[in-house]
């Protein structure tokens, strides 16, 4: 396989680390700062309380001010450090603040009551999740139902998606016929039109074709998309068409050929492709609001944004949401990485 | 053998065997390359499953087959897809150009008068198609240089960038595994959540200025300035879309022999014209699609942008797609023949961009 | 992969028979709050009292209720019953509810705000029920003007005594941002009018481009770009999307805070002991007009529906002063309900500040100008919006000038309305 670096460095007689190197690790490791550091935070963040989400200047993990029961008071109360002043360097409780005084106490001494100005206390804050923000989403509605519709229109669209595609892209690659140039330049011009552009179009086509609060309306339209025979048809194009004419010796019919030879050898493209068909109808959210408006149908970006008022937003709730939704494609991914890993590997000739 | 002529130059064709099951032959023929792309990607549970599918939809298809000829069997193949297209890809676009000829804010074609090329003059009619406000519609034209601009910086950097990490990637890494997921991570992400994510980084008091406080820099308020606020967009669209043509483009590079690269050693070149000679040129037809997809897909741009900055500030970030959405959907009149104009006229560009970008490239497109 | 098969298409045998089942009533609903989920809970007292019936709210996001209904509405496929905020422009979908309610009840209960729901034809239609009232006002870090001595400016005061006052004390304190106005052109028309501006005059006639719509406009841009306003609100977005400056009040960084009733449940929630605010109403512009903008949600029933009586029921239920005056407590609303809002509503879970707050805000519910009243219930008040959060915008970031962003809007409101017709 045609390694640039093992080549560049066997040229410059084998140092083993490399200036190269250095710049390819230093490369690396920044990208993965770059993209790694916002997603962390996000699931941060998931964990914070709405109030400590809001709070300027942002903290890195979730805080919650401490809280003390003190005899006398039913209430737990919020502690505080006195910055300043007389008590400087104590610990007290806040009973109440009036203005810019605060009444407090002594958790010690909860008989003797303080007064304290606000400018010379700092609110004593401990690490803690709010994983209220989580299980309060699976009493609010069906999750698993929105998981389950999620997940179905995720798989059979991503199924039709493959399955079609890759014999279009099949077609157009390997075969000479009249119209082909005509059928590709179709194709690649229905790229040029994004979903968004023609939604209410489509809706008229699917109102009336009844799929209207189905859940194959979302399906059936989500698997028309041209990316996929243009990726795989440019694919397939490398495959060398002796194998082909090999196959065709041997009588092996033309749908052999194409799942036998020419799937297994794109194995690559295709997982790719399932990735990106997996993903757009997982995060897919204008289509399926136009097409689906019946709770039972609704998916997770549904119900994740359902979260969004028209003058408010829960934001603790849409991020919790946000990364449970997360979850089931960043595992998806990670197992057809594989695949893409054995695909790209072995396609090369090593 | 139209579709190697590309590789055929430089590679040697592999043999085919001919006296082997069609099953072998391919294991030995790509054996070239390796079998394991058969027994990775082919085999296991998912062949056990698919194999009694595939082979009961062999019966009609070599029934065809024998009807129709081979040439004419890719009508066969090509059919599921142009049916699926036709009724949701291609007969939205025509009804687009029927909303295009009509006007009014009424939903159904039946109630709407047409009125012509109207909605098209009405776009077009400018003093000066270079500043806007001039122009009766003058956000649509915004929207047009803002998307000018963009797709020019947002495609340079970002398939050079995907270049770059895809050599890198390609190299003697440790974990490769790992690294490459990591710069695919985030096209995982649903556009809103990027946005969301990118928001909270760079609002006023957020995380990056936080740490230019931090660091003595001071921080800056980036996304009221026009100017940061389209450069963060640029960063943002990159950011998330970049692993996708990375990858893409890695598959193109570990699909170069690499007796090439082996012959290229032997003649002492150097690394750079190793890169121009061997690398660039027969990385050609990926970097085909890459260009083609990242052009198209960059002024079709919308929903990462629109809730990252929601087309501000003023206009500084409202791309062209977002002016459709708004003027036709999300907007108060709805005015789907404006918007449906819009749309066919940007489509009309994009077509004739891929043809140009098809036609210098019209050897590996061909095959 | 048959497994799938199978449960697909039963999912798709369930979605094709939803309807053809009777009695089922799809109320497709949007919270702020916990709206829907009050709903959903007193629903389910008529559901008992009433065999058969079976009302399923479907909580949608807002974007839905703006976006997709109406073109929803068009195709026919609308649900039974909504609840919306666009309550003019929907209006030739609404189903007329007088054949099956008490005219006299409901005439004497909500009053004014039934003409909302009547579109441009105006008529006698009963078609919605305002169910959350709202009013714009403004919120004050009562601490910040504390520390810094300044002295608040008294009710009457205009813009401009509360814009130097915010001012003074923002320097005072070291805060970042004196005033913030949310970024939308409803919150815009109530300084508007105070201005002068007519925006919808009493024949009916919209305009955004009178002598007081430009005066404010060009004060307004002035103090954005004095560092008066907080810039981030209106230049930091495009388009007509909204923004508010509630994270940036309830950080302590603002001192004077123009928004709406709304607010209350999250000041009261999310500021807690940080600091003291209070609500004081609208300002007066130099005429000595003190307006805000009425506005809210109501819920409405659609011609569409194939069980007209029964949505009216629930609207009814819904409408009957006890039922109005709890979900009104329990989601912390003003209440539109004139029976319910004279006898006062107990609001639950709401901290004395909170109370004060909404009390304050009701109390300025008789300087709402006559023309906001109409204004909120004008077909076309979306696009008006629209037009201006844009345009304005603009002037701020200095892509227009304030005179070019005034021609602009006028020139968009007759095209809209040209395009409306």
């Amino acid at each position: 396989m045609g390694r640039t670096w093992d080549f560049l460095t066997a040229t410059r007689g084998a140092t083993r680390l490399h200036w190269t190197d250095w710049a390819s690790y230093t490369y690396l490791f920044f990208g993965v700062f770059l993209m790694f550091f916002p997603v962390v935070w996000l699931v941060l963040s998931s964990f914070k309380t709405e109030a400590d989400l809001q709070r300027y200047p942002p903290t890195f993990l979730p805080y919650q001010q401490q809280t003390v029961t003190v005899e006398g008071y039913d209430e737990p109360l919020p502690l505080f450090e006195i910055t300043a002043g007389e008590y400087e360097g104590m610990i007290l409780a806040q009973l109440r603040r009036v203005g810019l005084q605060a009444q407090m106490v002594d958790p010690a001494a909860p008989e003797e009551r303080l007064r304290v100005a606000i400018s010379d206390y700092e609110p004593v804050e401990q690490f803690s999740l709010a994983t209220e923000n989580y299980s309060d989403l699976f009493g609010r509605f069906s999750f698993l139902l929105y998981f389950w519709n999620s997940t179905f229109i995720t798989v059979m669209a991503t199924l039709i998606m493959l399955l079609t595609n890759s014999m279009a892209a099949f077609a157009l690659s390997k075969y000479q016929f009249r119209g082909r140039t005509a059928v590709l330049l179709l194709v690649i011009g229905t790229l040029m039109i994004p979903q968004t552009v023609v939604l209410v179009p489509l809706f008229l086509i699917v109102s009336e074709m009844g799929m209207f609060n189905s859940l194959w309306g979302v399906i059936i339209p989500g698997a028309a998309t041209p990316t996929g025979v243009f990726l795989l048809r440019q694919y397939m194009l490398t495959i060398p068409d002796e194998i082909l004419d090999a196959a065709r010796m041997d009588k092996a019919s033309e749908w052999k050929i194409y799942w036998r030879i020419i799937l297994p050898l794109s194995a690559p493209a295709i997982a790719v492709l399932a990735i990106l068909a997996i993903m757009w109808r997982w995060n897919d959210f204008l289509w399926p609001l136009i097409v689906l408006t019946r709770s039972e149908n609704f998916t997770l970006q549904l119900a994740l944004n359902s979260f969004q008022g028209e003058l408010q937003t829960q934001w603790s709730s849409l991020l919790a949401m946000t990364v449970l939704t997360l979850l089931p494609i960043a595992m998806v991914f990670m197992f057809l990485q594989q695949y893409i890993a054995t695909g790209i590997a072995s396609t090369g000739g090593k | 053998m139209a579709g190697t002529r590309g590789q055929g130059a430089d590679a040697p064709a592999p043999s085919p065997t001919r006296d082997t099951a069609p099953g072998t032959a391919i294991a030995e023929t790509a054996g070239a390359t390796d079998p394991r792309a058969l027994r990775g990607a082919g085999d296991g549970i998912a062949l056990r499953v698919i194999a009694p599918v595939m082979r009961i939809i062999e019966i009609p298809m070599l029934g065809l087959q024998r009807v129709l000829g081979i040439n004419r069997l890719a009508w066969v193949f090509l059919l599921p897809n142009l049916l699926l297209f036709g009724l949701f890809a291609f007969l939205p676009v025509i009804l687009n150009v029927v909303y295009a000829t009509t006007g009014g804010d009424n939903v159904m074609l039946a109630d709407r008068p047409g009125i012509g090329a109207g909605n098209f003059t009405r776009l077009l009619d400018c003093a000066n198609h270079l500043d806007p406000n001039t122009c009766r519609e003058d956000k649509f034209w915004r929207a047009v240089w803002n998307t000018v601009w963009f797709v020019t910086l947002q495609v340079g950097v970002m398939v050079g960038f995907s270049l770059l990490t895809a050599i890198v990637l390609n190299g003697k890494i440790r974990a490769r595994g790992f690294f490459r997921s990591v710069f695919f991570f985030p096209v995982l992400l649903s556009p809103v959540v990027v946005a969301l994510i990118w928001k909270w980084m760079l609002q006023r008091n957020g995380v990056l200025n936080a740490f230019l406080d931090w660091a003595g820099i001071g921080g800056y308020n980036w996304l009221v300035d026009a100017q940061w606020a389209f450069a963060w967009s640029v960063f943002l669209s990159v950011w998330a879309h970049m692993g996708f043509y990375t990858l893409i483009l890695l598959a193109g590079l570990q699909a170069i022999p690499r007796d090439v690269y082996e012959a290229a050693t032997m003649d002492r070149a150097s690394p750079w014209r190793v890169f121009r000679r061997i690398t660039l040129p027969l990385l050609a037809p990926t970097m085909l699609v890459v260009l083609v997809l990242a052009l198209i897909k960059g002024v079709q741009t919308f929903d990462e942008v629109y809730a990252f900055t929601g087309g501000g500030p003023g206009t500084a970030t409202t791309f062209i797609i977002q002016y459709i959405y708004e003027e036709g959907f999300a907007g108060s009149p709805r005015l789907f023949g404006l918007a449906a104009a819009a749309s066919l006229l940007v489509a009309a560009v994009l077509v004739v961009l891929t043809l140009v970008q098809l036609w210098v490239n019209r050897k590996s497109v061909d095959g | 992969m048959t497994h799938l098969k199978l449960l697909g298409t039963t999912a798709l045998a369930l979605g094709l028979a939803a309807p053809a089942m009777a009695q089922e009533i799809r109320f497709m609903c949007y919270s702020d709050g916990n709206e829907c989920e009050v709903y959903d809970d007193v629903l389910t007292r008529f559901e008992a009292e009433n065999d058969g019936v079976d009302v399923i709210v479907d909580v949608v996001p807002y974007q839905a209720i703006l976006e997709n209904l109406p073109i929803q509405l068009a195709a026919g496929s609308g649900p039974d019953m909504a609840k919306v905020t666009d309550l003019g422009g929907l209006s030739q979908y609404y189903l007329d509810l007088a054949p099956y309610v008490d005219r006299g009840y409901w005439e004497s209960s909500f009053g004014d705000t039934l003409s909302w729901y009547r579109g441009a034809d105006g008529g006698d239609a009963i078609n919605g029920m305002h169910s959350q009232l709202t009013i714009t006002g403004a919120f004050v870090n009562a601490t910040l003007f504390e520390q810094a001595g300044v002295e608040m400016p008294a009710d009457d005061a205009t813009w401009e005594e509360w814009a130097e006052a915010a001012s003074a004390v923002a320097e005072a304190t070291d805060t970042p941002f004196p005033m913030a106005l949310d970024r939308t052109g409803h919150r815009f028309a109530g300084p508007a009018i105070s201005y002068g501006a007519s925006i919808l005059s009493e024949d009916g006639t919209p305009s955004l481009s009178d002598e007081g719509f430009a005066a404010f406009t060009a004060q307004f841009v002035e103090w954005n770009n004095d560092g008066t306003m907080a810039r981030d609100v209106w230049a930091g977005q495009g388009g007509a999307t909204y923004q508010d400056a509630a994270q940036e009040f309830i950080n302590g960084e603002l001192v004077f805070y123009y928004s709406g009733s709304w607010q209350v449940g999250r000041m009261d929630e999310q500021v807690g002991d940080f600091f003291d605010w209070q609500v004081v109403g609208s300002p007066c512009g130099p005429a000595g007009v003190c307006s805000g903008m009425p506005g809210g949600a109501g819920i409405v029933g659609f011609e569409q529906t194939e069980h007209p009586e029964i949505v009216a029921a629930v609207i009814d239920f819904l409408a009957q002063e006890d039922i109005y005056a709890e979900v009104t407590a329990r989601t912390r609303n003003l209440p539109a309900h004139l029976g319910v809002a004279a006898a006062g509503v107990e609001f639950e879970d709401a901290s004395p500040a909170a109370a004060a707050a909404l009390s304050a805000f009701a109390s300025d519910l008789p300087d709402v100008a006559p023309a906001a009243f109409r204004y909120q219930g004008y077909v076309n008040n979306r696009a008006m919006f629209g037009i201006t959060a844009e345009r304005v915008s603009q002037a701020i970031v200095g892509e227009l000038s304030v005179d070019e962003a005034v021609e602009r809007m006028a020139s968009d409101l007759e095209a809209a309305l040209a395009d409306a017709q």
